[in-house]
C-alpha cells in the first residue's frame, strides 16, 4: 500500500489542501489568511500536519474499504471459516516505526518553533540613550473589554489595539479579573491571561489594516469568562510605521484633556457628571480604570467591540448596558440599573454626541 | 429456603432493584440512569446548536447558554459516558472471566447508588437557582467569581458521583485480577477485560487528584479557603494542573473500554480471532501509561514557557503510535476474515475512518506553536466529538445492539438498526466536520452567539442541521429498544459467531452465572468448544456443587442517601440567612455513618444455593415455557 503512493501525490495532495485550505474564512479573522509572521509559520505548521494526517487518513481508508470489499461473507461464503492468524511480527513492527517517523517530522517544526515563539528577550534591548528599542504593549484583559497601555511611549487606550507594521510588537498579558485569553487568529495565536502572573509573546502585523473590510483586524477573548464572553470582542488597527508614529504623537497631545463640569456643552457636562469616575478622556495617564479609556471612541470601528458604531447605538448602550454585555461592571452589582442612575433622554444624547466627538484622528 | 421463587409486585420490584447487588441488575440499571443523562445532555447540545444556528440568535440567554455548555460537558463525560461503559462492564466483565459476580458486590452497589445519587443533586441545580455555568473544566479565576450555587453543586455532585466511580473501579480491578475461571490466564482475557482492566487501573489514579481539586474548590467556596484566590496568594493554575491530571487519563479511562467493546465486535463478525492480540494488549497499557503523562497539553496557551510545551508536545504526539497500531490490528482482523455487516459491525466500521480523524487532529493540537492557534477554538470541538462521538458513542451504540441479548435476551431489530446508524453518523459528520473550518476561521468555542458576516454563519447553519440528525438518530435507538420488549427470546449465541465466555451462557443468563465454573482453554474460549462441537456450550472445571451468593442489601442506598442529604446541608451552609443549613449537613451525615456502622458490625455471610434448587432453577428457566 505504502509503495503504491508515489511522491508526487502527497505534493498534489498538499497543493490542493493549500488552495482548499486557503479559500476559507474572511482576511480581518481567519487562521487561515495570516497577515504576519508568527501567524504564517502557524499556518505552514498546519498544512504540514494536515498533509501528513491526510496521508494517514486516506491510507487506513484505502487499506480498511479495500479488506472490507474483498472479505464480505457474501463474497466468501456463508459457512467459510477463516484461518485464525495470530499476527505477524513485521507488520506490527511497520506500523509502530511508520508513525513515529511521521511523528519526528512533526516534531523538528514543533520544538524550533516553540522555542522561537517564546523568544521575547528582545522585549529589554536599550539602545545608546536607554531607550527601549522594541514596542511592547501591556494588554489588560477584564469583564468584558481590553485595556491596552504603550508604557514606553507612556500611553493607554482600550478596545481598539493601534500597531505599527513590520516590526515584532511584544506583548505583556494580564487579566484583572478572571481568566481570558487574547486571540487575533488572522496575525497569530493566543496566549491566556493569567490573573497571577504575566504572559509574555510577540507578533508581527505585516499588513496595514486600512484596505480590510472594516479597517480593522478581529480580536478575540478565547477563554471563557462569563456571560459576555462571547461579546469581548477587540479590534486591531495596524498602520505604517510613520502613522503609528503620528498616531502616537497626537495620543500624547491629549495630555491633562478633561471634561469640564461647568461646560455650556450637555454632553462635556453630563459625562463630567456620570462618567468621568471610571471613564478617562486623556491618552496620556494612569493604567487600571475601572471602565475603557475613551479616548479615541470616535476613532474606533465598534460600540463595546461589537455593535455598530453608530451615534443610535451608543445611546442604547448607555441606556442599558446590560442588555448588550450581559454581566458586566457598568451595572449594579445586583444587575438592574446603571451605576451612573437614570440619565433623561436628552442627556444621553448630548453624551453619545460628545463621546463620538473624542477622536485624536480627525 | 428458596431465594429466587417469590411472585413480584410493583413494589417489590422497586425494593429489589434498590437493594440488589446482582452485578447483572446493576448493570441495567447503569444502562438505564446512564441513557437518561444521556437523553438530558444531548437535549442541552440541540438548545446550543440552535442558538447557534445563525447569527446574533436570541433563542436561549448568555447565561443559560454558559449553563448548557458546562451542563452538557459534564453531564456527557461523568454521568453519561461513563455509567454506560460502566453498565457493560457490570454486565460483561464477569461473564467474560467466568466469575459469579464481581469481588464486592455491596460496593458495587454502593458506586452505583453513589452515582447516581450525585448526578441527580447535579441536576437539581437547574431548578434549585441555576446550573453551573463555568464549563465543564470549572477553571478557577471564573468559578471562585461566580455567583449563586451552580458551582457549589458541581463540586458537590461530582465529589459524590466521583466517589461511586472510584469505588466501583476499584472493585473491577480486583475482580479481574483474583476471579477469572481456571485456565483464562491473562493473555487469554478477553480484550475487553483488559481495557475494562486498564481502565480501572486508570480510575485509581486519576481521581484522586480529581477529588482534592474539588474539596479545595469546596473550601474556597464554603471556608474561604483562598487556595484559588489569587489575591490572597492563591493560585488558579493549581486547579488547572489538578483539572486536567484528572482530565486527560478521563479520556482513557472513556474510550480504552470502547476499544476493548470494538475488539469483540470486529473479531466476532470476522469469524477471526483479533490480529495482534498481544500487542493490543501492550497498546492498551502504554496508551493507559502515557495517558497520564501529557495533561498540560491542555495548557500549551496559559504561558508554561516553551520547554514544558515542547516536552509535553512530543509527549502528546507519542500517543499517537500505541493507537495506530490498534487500528491497523482492527483492520488485519478483518483482512482474510468473513465479514458480516450486521448493525454492530456497521458501528464498528463507521468508527476506524472517525475515529482515526479524531486522532489526527489530536497530533496536530499536540503541536503547541500550532495549537496557539487551535487552543479553544472550534477546531477543539471537532477533535474531541471526533474522538469521544466517533469513538466512545458509535461503541456504545454498536455494542447495544451487540450485547442486547446478553442483557435482555431479546434482539433489536436489525433494519432500524441500520436505519439509526446512517441517520446519526452521517448527521455525526455534518456536525463536526465543518467545526474544524469554523475554529480555524477565528471562531472561539464556548460562545452563545456571533455577528454576522465573519465568515461563520454557513458551516454554523450546516453543523445544526447535523445536530438535529444525530438527535432523530438517538430516538430512533430509544424507539428500537423499546420495541425489543415484544421481541422473541435471542437464547444462546444469538450472533452464531461468538467467541468469549459470555455467548456460552444459555439465556436468560440465571442470577449466579454460569452453573459450573468453565474451564478455559484458550483465547476465545467458546469458540474453541463450538469448533470441536461441544453442544455443552462449556467444559467444566467443577461437578455441579452447592453455590454461595451474597445477600441484598439496602445499606448502599441509605449510605448514598445520607452523602446526599448531607450535600444540600454544605450546599447552603455559606448562606447567612440559612442556619438550618448546618444541621442537614450533620443528619445527612450521621446517616452515612450510621449506615456504614450497621454494615461494620452486623454479619452477612450470604446464602448457599444447593444443587437441588439450581436444578429446579434451570428447569424453570430452560424446561417447557422456559426461556422468556
Amino acid at each position: 500500500m505504502m509503495k503504491g503512493l508515489k511522491k508526487w501525490r502527497l505534493f498534489s495532495l498538499l497543493a490542493v489542501m493549500m488552495v482548499f485550505l486557503s479559500g476559507c474564512g474572511e482576511e480581518y479573522i481567519s487562521a487561515l489568511k495570516p497577515s504576519g509572521e508568527v501567524g504564517k509559520e502557524q499556518l505552514n505548521l498546519l498544512l504540514l500536519t494536515t498533509g501528513i494526517m491526510t496521508l494517514v487518513v486516506v491510507i487506513v481508508s484505502v487499506i480498511y474499504l479495500l479488506a472490507f470489499v474483498k472479505f464480505r461473507r457474501a463474497k466468501v461464503g456463508e459457512n467459510v471459516i477463516p484461518k485464525q492468524v495470530e499476527g505477524s511480527h513485521t507488520l506490527e513492527v511497520i506500523w509502530t516505526v511508520i508513525p513515529i517517523i511521521l511523528l519526528l517530522i512533526i516534531a523538528v517544526p514543533v520544538v524550533t518553533a516553540t522555542y522561537k515563539f517564546a523568544d521575547v528577550a528582545a522585549m529589554d534591548e536599550v539602545d545608546e540613550n536607554g531607550n527601549k528599542t522594541a514596542l511592547t504593549v501591556n494588554v489588560t484583559a477584564k469583564l468584558y473589554w481590553w485595556e491596552f497601555e504603550y508604557p514606553n511611549q507612556g500611553i493607554v487606550t482600550a478596545q481598539e489595539l493601534v500597531v505599527p507594521t513590520g516590526q515584532k510588537v511584544y506583548f505583556n498579558l494580564k487579566a484583572a479579573d478572571v481568566k481570558h485569553s487574547f486571540w487575533i487568529p488572522a496575525v497569530g495565536g493566543k496566549m491566556d491571561t493569567n490573573v497571577e502572573n504575566l504572559n509574555k509573546f510577540y507578533l508581527v502585523f505585516d499588513k496595514e489594516s486600512k484596505d480590510l473590510k472594516d479597517g480593522v483586524f478581529y480580536g478575540k477573548c478565547a477563554e471563557l469568562c462569563g456571560p459576555s464572553h462571547a461579546l469581548m470582542d477587540f479590534k486591531v488597527k495596524s498602520l505604517s510605521p510613520e502613522a503609528f508614529d503620528a498616531w502616537v504623537v497626537s495620543m500624547k497631545a491629549t495630555e491633562g484633556q478633561t471634561a469640564d463640569k461647568a461646560s455650556t456643552d450637555l454632553g462635556e457636562a453630563t459625562f463630567a457628571n456620570s462618567c468621568l469616575a471610571c471613564h478617562a478622556v486623556s491618552g496620556v495617564g494612569g493604567t487600571g480604570g475601572v471602565g475603557p479609556n475613551l479616548t479615541t471612541f470616535g476613532d474606533r470601528n465598534r460600540v463595546a467591540g461589537f455593535l455598530e458604531h453608530t451615534e443610535e447605538n451608543l445611546q442604547a448602550w448607555i441606556k442599558d448596558p446590560g442588555q448588550y454585555k450581559p454581566g458586566n461592571l457598568m451595572l449594579n452589582p445586583d444587575g438592574t440599573a446603571p451605576i451612573y442612575g437614570d440619565l433623561s433622554d436628552e442627556e444621553i444624547q448630548a453624551l453619545a454626541t460628545y463621546i463620538m466627538g473624542l477622536s485624536v484622528e480627525k | 429456603m428458596s431465594s429466587y421463587t417469590q411472585k413480584k409486585g410493583f413494589g417489590a420490584a422497586v425494593w429489589d432493584y434498590i437493594t440488589t447487588v446482582d452485578h447483572k441488575k446493576l448493570a441495567v440499571m447503569y444502562l438505564l440512569a446512564g441513557t437518561l443523562f444521556f437523553a438530558i445532555a444531548g437535549f442541552e447540545a440541540l438548545l446550543m446548536r440552535i442558538q447557534l444556528m445563525k447569527p446574533n440568535n436570541d433563542f436561549v440567554s448568555a447565561g443559560f447558554f454558559n449553563e448548557l455548555l458546562t451542563m452538557h460537558g459534564t453531564t456527557m463525560l461523568f454521568l453519561a459516558a461513563t455509567p454506560l461503559l460502566f453498565a457493560f462492564m457490570n454486565m460483561l466483565v464477569p461473564l467474560q472471566i467466568g466469575a459469579r459476580d464481581v469481588a464486592f458486590p455491596f460496593l458495587n452497589s454502593l458506586g452505583f447508588w453513589l452515582f447516581f445519587l450525585g448526578a441527580v443533586f447535579l441536576h437539581l441545580s437547574f431548578f434549585m437557582g441555576g446550573a453551573p455555568d463555568a464549563g465543564w473544566t470549572s477553571y478557577a479565576s471564573l468559578s471562585l467569581y461566580s455567583p449563586g450555587h451552580g458551582i457549589d453543586f458541581y463540586v458537590l455532585g461530582l465529589q459524590i458521583s466521583g466517589a461511586g466511580t472510584l469505588i466501583s473501579g476499584l472493585n473491577f480491578i480486583v475482580t479481574i485480577i483474583t476471579m477469572r475461571a481456571p485456565g483464562m490466564t491473562f493473555m487469554r482475557m478477553p480484550l475487553f477485560t483488559w481495557t475494562a482492566l486498564v481502565s480501572s487501573a486508570l480510575i485509581l489514579f486519576a481521581f484522586p487528584p480529581l477529588t482534592i481539586g474539588l474539596l479545595m474548590m469546596l473550601f474556597d467556596r464554603m471556608f474561604g479557603g483562598n487556595f484559588f484566590d489569587h489575591t490572597m496568594g492563591g493560585n488558579t493554575i493549581i486547579w488547572e494542573h489538578l483539572f486536567w491530571i484528572f482530565g486527560h487519563p478521563e479520556v482513557y479511562i472513556l474510550v480504552l473500554p470502547a476499544f476493548g467493546l470494538f475488539s469483540e465486535i470486529i473479531p466476532a463478525f470476522s469469524r477471526k480471532r483479533l490480529f495482534g492480540y498481544s500487542s493490543m494488549v501492550f497498546a492498551t497499557i502504554l496508551i493507559g501509561f502515557l495517558g497520564f503523562m501529557v495533561w498540560a497539553h491542555h495548557m500549551f496557551t496559559v504561558g508554561l514557557g516553551p520547554t514544558a510545551n515542547a516536552i509535553f508536545a512530543v509527549a502528546t504526539m507519542a500517543i499517537a503510535v500505541p493507537t495506530g497500531m490498534k487500528v491497523f490490528n482492527w483492520i488485519l482482523t478483518i483482512w482474510g476474515g468473513s465479514i458480516k455487516v450486521t448493525t454492530p459491525m456497521l458501528y464498528a466500521l463507521g468508527f476506524i475512518p472517525s475515529f482515526v480523524a479524531g486522532g489526527v487532529t489530536g497530533v496536530m493540537q499536540a503541536s503547541a506553536p500550532l495549537d496557539y492557534q487551535l487552543h479553544d477554538s472550534y477546531f477543539i470541538v471537532a477533535h474531541f466529538h471526533y474522538v469521544i462521538v466517533g469513538g466512545i458513542v458509535t461503541a456504545l451504540f454498536g455494542s447495544a445492539h451487540f450485547y442486547w441479548p446478553i442483557f435482555f435476551n431479546r434482539m433489536l431489530n436489525e433494519t432500524l438498526g441500520k436505519w439509526t446508524f446512517w441517520v446519526f453518523f452521517i448527521g455525526f459528520h455534518l456536525t463536526f466536520f465543518v467545526q474544524h473550518f469554523l475554529g480555524l476561521m477565528g471562531m472561539p468555542r464556548r460562545v452563545f452567539t456571533y455577528m454576522e458576516g465573519q465568515g461563520w454563519d454557513q458551516f454554523n447553519y450546516i453543523s445544526t442541521i447535523g445536530a438535529l440528525m444525530m438527535g432523530v438518530g438517538v430516538i430512533m435507538m430509544v424507539i428500537n429498544c423499546l420495541m425489543s420488549i415484544k421481541g422473541k427470546p435471542a437464547g444462546r449465541d444469538p450472533w452464531g459467531d461468538g467467541r468469549t465466555l459470555e455467548w456460552a451462557i444459555p439465556q436468560p443468563i440465571p442470577f449466579y452465572n454460569f452453573r459450573q465454573t468453565p474451564l478455559v482453554r484458550g483465547l476465545d474460549p467458546y469458540w474453541i468448544e463450538k469448533q470441536e462441537g461441544n453442544k455443552e456450550g462449556m467444559t467444566y472445571a467443577e461437578p455441579l456443587g452447592d453455590i454461595h451468593m451474597p445477600n441484598n442489601s439496602a445499606i448502599p442506598f441509605v449510605i448514598s442517601l445520607g452523602m446526599f442529604i448531607a450535600a444540600f446541608g454544605a450546599l447552603y451552609n455559606p448562606d447567612a440567612d440559612k442556619p438550618w443549613s448546618i444541621y442537614v449537613l450533620i443528619i445527612g451525615l450521621a446517616i452515612t455513618f450510621g449506615a456504614m456502622i450497621v454494615r461494620s458490625v452486623k454479619d452477612d455471610h450470604g446464602f448457599h444455593l444447593h444443587k437441588e434448587e439450581i436444578l429446579e432453577i434451570e428447569e424453570q428457566l430452560y424446561g417447557k415455557g422456559g426461556n422468556k
